[in-house]
C-alpha cells in the first residue's frame, strides 16, 4: 500500500506525487501511487512485462504521457501492474513496467481512467524531484 | 467558495462581474445560496478560463451540481460558434465520453422485488462486469468495432441486444453522426477489445430503484412512472476506448493550441478551433466514442432484462430515456435574435430539451425531455423534465448528479467500505461491489444533498422534478 503523502487531494479525482532524486524517479513514483488506486501492488505477481517508448520534450507533458502510456499496456493487457522503471536520453523516454493479469485474488481498488493535465507539474524542490498531476477516476 | 466576487441575478442564479480591464465572456452559477458557498473555489476559477476562451457565445455557465474538474468544472456548460473562431476543449468533454445514465421503467412494484431482493442483487452482480480488471465477454474483431464506432446502440439493437423500441428513448437514436473510426488510435480501439458490455468503477453503478415520489402527475404520466414503481438506472460510459481518445487528443490539441496560438488561460483547457484540422479530427473521435458509450449501455440494458426476467418472465422492460453527461454536440438554439449551429460543450451536465423540441420522441414531446439526476447509492436520484426556459438561461441544460461533497481521499479517511454496505443494508439497500474501496469512496455522505440540487435547478428553470426515486439494490465497480 503507498503512503498517503503521495496522494493530493482533489474533489471528484485524485492528485497522484511521485519523488525521486531524478525526473525518471519520480515519474517511476507518481506511477506506483496511480496503480495503487487500482489494487494492491504487494499483492501484484511480477510475471510479465510491458515496454513504454516515447518521444517527449516538455518534462510535464512526459510524465502525462509516461503514465497514460502505463494505463493504456495494461488495460490492453487487461493487466494490473507493480513494478516499473523508466530511463531518459534528451527527449526520448524508454520505460518499463511488470505485473499480471488480473485474477479472482487481487484487491479491486478504483479503476483509473487517465492522467490529467490538471495540478500539473515536474518540478526539482529543496530535496529532490517532485511530479504531480490529477488522474480521473 | 468565496461568493463575496458575485453578483446575484435572482435567488439561484449568480454572475462574476468583470474586472476593470478584464476580457473574457460572463460567466454565470446557477446555485442556491446554500450550494454556491460549499462549492470549491476552483470551480469559478475554472469556469473564469473557460469564459475566455474564443468563440463562447453567452455565458460559461456552472450547473447547482458544479465540482473542480479538470479544465471545465464537473458541470460545466460552454457553447461555441465555429464561425467566429469557437473551439472544441477535450477537458470539456472528459475521459469517459459520454458517460451517461439509460433509465429503463419496468412493470413491476416494489413489492413485487422486495421477496426476491437479495437474489437479484447476486445475479446482477454475477452477469454484469464491474470494476477495474473485469471484462466483459463480447470480444469484437477490429471489423466489427469500426461498426460500433459508427453505429453505436443501432449496433448493439441489430446484434440482437434489445429492441428496436430502445432506440426511440436514446439521445441521437442512439446512434451519433459524424463519427470516424479512423481518429480513433490503434491503442484506444485495443483496450475496448475486453471492454463492451462493462460498468466500470468510481461513480458508475447499476441500481434497481422504486419511484418513492412523484412531484409533476403530468409529467409522469407522459413518463410512464407511478408511485412505488420498479426503475432500473445504469451508470456507465465509453470505457476503454473512451478513456484512450481522450488521452491521446488532450496532448495533442494541448500542442495543437500552442502551435495555433491559442492564448490558454490554463494548460488543462486543450482545445483547437472547431473549424480546424484538429478540431475536426477530436470531433470524429469523440463521436465515435460516443457511440461506444451509446453501445454499451444498450449492452448492459440486456443482461439487465436477462436477470430480471430470470426473477420476472412476465415483466415488461423498457428503456425511458438515455441521456449522455459528457459531451460536445453540434445544435441550434436561438441567441442573439437569430438560430445558430453552435458546439455546445457539457462537462458532467444534462442537456434538457423543453415541451415541444423536434428532438424529443413524440411520447415526451410535450412534457420535455427526462432529465436524470444520479444521487449517492444511499440517498436517491431524481427524473425531471427539461423546460423551455433552460434553453434560453442555459441553452438547454442542467445538472447531471448530485455532484461530490468532499474528495475521495477525504471520504477514504471518514468510512470503512464494510462498514458503509452493512449501515446501508440495515437500511434496505443491497450494495453488491468487489471494491472495499469504492464503497467507502462513495459513501453516501461524500455527495452533496441531491434534494438541494434537484430543487436548485428545478428554481434556477434548468428542469422541473418530475419522481425521486431511491436505490434497493446497486451494483458497483
Amino acid at each position: 500500500m503507498e503512503a498517503a503523502d503521495v496522494y493530493f487531494e482533489h474533489d471528484a479525482d485524485i492528485g497522484v506525487i511521485g519523488r525521486g532524486n531524478t525526473v525518471e524517479e519520480a515519474f517511476v513514483g507518481a506511477a506506483r501511487a496511480m496503480f495503487a488506486i487500482q489494487t494492491d501492488l504487494d499483492s501484484v505477481q511480477s510475471i510479465e512485462g510491458i515496454e513504454i517508448d516515447f518521444e517527449e520534450g516538455d518534462l510535464e507533458l512526459a510524465l502525462v504521457r509516461w503514465l497514460n502510456a502505463l494505463l493504456g499496456a495494461s488495460r490492453e493487457r487487461a493487466m494490473a501492474l507493480c513494478e516499473f522503471g523508466l530511463a531518459r536520453k534528451g527527449s526520448h523516454w524508454l520505460g518499463w513496467a511488470r505485473g499480471e493479469r488480473w485474477r479472482a485474488g487481487l484487491a479491486r481498488g478504483t479503476e483509473v481512467k487517465g492522467a490529467t493535465l490538471t495540478m500539473l507539474s515536474v518540478l526539482h524542490g529543496a530535496a529532490c524531484w517532485e511530479a504531480r498531476c490529477v488522474v480521473d477516476v | 467558495m468565496d461568493v463575496s466576487r458575485l453578483k446575484s441575478i435572482d435567488a439561484t442564479s449568480w454572475t462574476l462581474p468583470l474586472r476593470e480591464g478584464e476580457s473574457r465572456g460572463e460567466v454565470r452559477l446557477f446555485a442556491d445560496a446554500a450550494l454556491l458557498a460549499a462549492m470549491d473555489d476552483k470551480v469559478i476559477e475554472q469556469i473564469t478560463n473557460v469564459a475566455r476562451l474564443p468563440g463562447l457565445v453567452g455565458a460559461a455557465m456552472a450547473m447547482p451540481d458544479a465540482h473542480w474538474g479538470y479544465g471545465f468544472p464537473i458541470g460545466g456548460v460552454a457553447a461555441f460558434d465555429p464561425d467566429q473562431g469557437g473551439i472544441i476543449s477535450a477537458g470539456g468533454v472528459g475521459f469517459d465520453i459520454s458517460c451517461g445514465i439509460r433509465c429503463l421503467r419496468t412493470d413491476l412494484t416494489a413489492d413485487d422485488i422486495q421477496a426476491h431482493a437479495r437474489g437479484l442483487a447476486d445475479s446482477l452482480f454475477g452477469s454484469i462486469p464491474a470494476g477495474v480488471g473485469e471484462e466483459g465477454s463480447i470480444k469484437l474483431t477490429p471489423g466489427q468495432l469500426d461498426e460500433v464506432l459508427t453505429g453505436g446502440a443501432q449496433w448493439a439493437v441489430r446484434k440482437g441486444y434489445g429492441a428496436e423500441e430502445d432506440l426511440e428513448y436514446i439521445e441521437e437514436r442512439g446512434c451519433m453522426s459524424g463519427a470516424v473510426p479512423a481518429g480513433v488510435s490503434e491503442l484506444a480501439k485495443k483496450r475496448q477489445r475486453g471492454e463492451m458490455g462493462t460498468l466500470g468503477s468510481g461513480n458508475h453503478y447499476l441500481e434497481v430503484q422504486t419511484v418513492e415520489r412523484i412531484c409533476d402527475e403530468q409529467a409522469a404520466r407522459a413518463f410512464g412512472l407511478a408511485q412505488g414503481q420498479v426503475i432500473v438506472s445504469i451508470h456507465c460510459g465509453s470505457r476503454g476506448l473512451g478513456h484512450q481518445v481522450g488521452t491521446d487528443y488532450m496532448v495533442s490539441l494541448a500542442k495543437a493550441a500552442t502551435r495555433l496560438g491559442l492564448d490558454l488561460p490554463d494548460r488543462e483547457l486543450a482545445c483547437a478551433p472547431i473549424n480546424s484540422a484538429e478540431g475536426q479530427a477530436y470531433l470524429g473521435a469523440m463521436n465515435a466514442a460516443i457511440n461506444v458509450a451509446l453501445a454499451n449501455r444498450q449492452i448492459l440494458t440486456h443482461l439487465a432484462r436477462r436477470v430480471l426476467g430470470h426473477f420476472f418472465p412476465e415483466a415488461r422492460i423498457e428503456t425511458l430515456f438515455d441521456v449522455s453527461h459528457n459531451t460536445c454536440k453540434p445544435e441550434w438554439h436561438e441567441f442573439g435574435g437569430r438560430r445558430r449551429l453552435l458546439y455546445v460543450h457539457r462537462k458532467g451536465a444534462t442537456r434538457a430539451f423543453g415541451p415541444g423540441h423536434p428532438g424529443l420522441p413524440e411520447r415526451y414531446r410535450a412534457a420535455g425531455q427526462p432529465v436524470i439526476i444520479g444521487g449517492s447509492m444511499g440517498t436517491g436520484s431524481y427524473v425531471l423534465a427539461g423546460t423551455r426556459e433552460s434553453e434560453n438561461r442555459a441553452f438547454s441544460s442542467a445538472s447531471h448528479g448530485a455532484g461530490r461533497a468532499m474528495s475521495r481521499s477525504q471520504a477514504l479517511r471518514q468510512w470503512r467500505g464494510r462498514e458503509v454496505i452493512d449501515v446501508l443494508a440495515a437500511r434496505g439497500i443491497l450494495i453488491r461491489t468487489k471494491s472495499m474501496r469504492g464503497a467507502a469512496e462513495e459513501a453516501p455522505g461524500a455527495y452533496k444533498d441531491v434534494d438541494a440540487v434537484a430543487e436548485a435547478t428545478e428554481r434556477a428553470g434548468l428542469a422541473r422534478r418530475v419522481a425521486f426515486l431511491v436505490p434497493r439494490v446497486c451494483v458497483k465497480g
